[in-house]
């Protein structure tokens, strides 16, 4: 073995080289909330809007670039989850004996059950990407605008009218900001950026996105399932379902 | 005042341990912590019993020896002092009050209350110290170091290597430890040339001891009794990130 090959085996082994691979999934991984999220606001601006996007994203770099994306998004995300199952075993292994009388002086609720935030977060992107991504419900996966492009837009609210669903969502969701607000100040203390004078100021940076994304995320549910958004829109869809099936035939 | 103590008993390294408890009456509220164990012990010992084992040397705050976690709290709940500097005074009659060992794989219990530290020791044999001689002070000014390096090094050097930080750490980290020794060389022109193999050797030691991980919970930053800032610990990240770069590219 080379000396590369033998220095990122001894970076992968150590801790902070585990930790370094965590913060730095965890950089790519708030990139694309923040991105999704930012899409996501498209469904206020319409069906055209939401839509178009959909189409930019399935079609730029004639059809590579989404790809190229995903396969970004699974080695970030398969790399963060591995390492920190490595770094909680360890840990768990670290401290075999606990106090029988054990204090909390600072520890926030959310940094201590990260890898349970984390792993019921997991299991909500695996329901998500089978909801919206490969589209196992059939009335979902039909939806069709006249044009013979996927109707995104109608989807997420059709999809967001069974209560569990938006529960469901709700409960992963919030989880997924409770992992955030550790999360991202973290992110800066162990790419070594933070410091006494600026810890202030990043966790309340942490804090500010964590709430953002928390808003952004969940007022789609809660507006198509409480508020009625779009319900009106849906009485007379673009294109009746039952027509795109006869067409292709 | 009265207190009822419920202490961590273990007759030797290998025996499984329990809390017992004792009667501590008639302690005087000017006694420290370490000599309200002394008055228990000797009552012990009329009685017959085996005393309470405990580290303690200066009894003044600066040697480091003194442990216990009092109430879960490692040197106790009061800011930025060692145990040996805790009053009786800060308790009230009647308190019950929860003593036990550091915890932490890496200081396995040697018996009672007393803990073995020495993975520090092997911590520091593995990178922190300068190679060459740098014999006796010099001249103050023969080596120019900016005021904020010599306020971070001394800072850092302040740590006394207790092992609060690992007591008081969910993983049992030692980072706040090897931070504070990594930096209080690394921040100054004589430790400037080993700098990357030291961060790499100690980091290396550190894991090899057993000790966790730091996810960032900065409890150990809450009890250390010298207050070593969390900063020492993103100094170290920074630094092995940038020491593992170069080793893997040379």
């Amino acid at each position: 073995m080379n000396a590369l090959t033998n220095a990122i085996i001894r970076f992968w082994q150590s801790s902070i080289g585990k930790k370094l691979i965590v913060a730095i999934t965890g950089v790519v991984l708030v990139g694309f909330l923040i991105a999704h999220v930012g899409g996501n606001m498209l469904i206020f601006a319409g069906r055209e809007a939401m839509n178009d996007y959909a189409y930019f994203l399935h079609h730029f770099l004639h059809g590579a670039g989404i790809w190229i994306f995903r396969g970004v998004l699974v080695v970030a995300f398969v790399m963060h989850i591995v390492a920190t199952i490595a770094l909680t075993k360890q840990n768990r292994a670290a401290k075999v004996e606990n106090y029988q009388n054990e204090a909390t002086n600072v520890a926030s609720k959310s940094s201590r059950v990260m890898i349970w935030s984390g792993l019921t977060v997991l299991a909500f992107v695996v329901f998500h990407i089978f909801h919206f991504t490969v589209r196992v419900d059939p009335e979902l996966a039909g939806m069709k605008e006249s044009s013979g492009r996927h109707d995104v837009w109608g989807m997420v609210i059709v999809g967001f009218q069974k209560p569990l669903v938006v529960l469901f969502y709700f409960v992963g969701i919030s989880l997924l900001c409770s992992h955030l607000s550790h999360g991202i100040a973290s992110i800066f203390q162990t790419l070594g950026w933070r410091s006494r004078k600026s810890s202030e100021a990043i966790n309340r940076l942490g804090l500010a996105v964590s709430v953002a994304l928390w808003l952004g995320f969940l007022s789609i549910p809660l507006a198509a399932s409480v508020a009625g958004f779009g319900s009106d829109e849906m009485e007379t869809p673009v294109t009746d379902i039952a027509d795109v099936t006869e067409e292709k035939r | 005042m009265n207190l009822t103590l419920k202490v961590w008993r273990q007759k030797h390294a290998n025996d499984t341990g329990t809390i017992e408890t004792y009667e501590a009456n008639s302690i005087p509220a000017e006694a420290s912590f370490l000599e309200m164990l002394d008055i228990v012990n000797e009552q012990i010992v009329q009685r017959g019993g085996e005393p309470i084992h405990f580290d303690h040397d200066c009894r003044e705050g600066i040697c480091g020896m003194c442990s216990l976690t009092i109430n879960g709290v490692p040197h106790s709940k009061e800011k930025g002092i060692t145990t040996c500097q805790v009053h009786m005074r800060k308790f009230k009659d009647g308190d019950t009050i929860w003593i036990e060992p550091f915890r932490g794989k890496a200081f396995p219990v040697v018996r009672d209350l007393v803990v073995d530290r020495s993975a520090f020791d092997r911590i520091v044999s593995a990178g922190g110290y300068i190679s060459v001689r740098t014999g006796s002070a010099q001249d103050a000014n023969s080596l120019p170091i900016s005021k904020d390096s010599a306020d971070s090094s001394f800072d850092a050097a302040a740590c006394i290597g207790c092992g609060a930080c690992v007591a008081a750490c969910k993983n049992a980290s030692a980072m706040l430890f090897v931070g504070a020794k990594a930096a209080h060389l690394n921040l100054l022109p004589q430790g400037q040339p080993e700098k990357d193999k030291r961060v790499l050797a100690m980091v290396r030691q550190m894991d090899a001891e057993g000790f966790g991980n730091c996810t960032n919970h900065y409890e150990c930053e809450a009890v250390c009794p010298k207050e070593i800032s969390a900063d020492v610990i993103a100094r170290l990240n920074r630094d092995y990130a940038v020491a593992s770069t170069k080793e893997a590219f040379k």
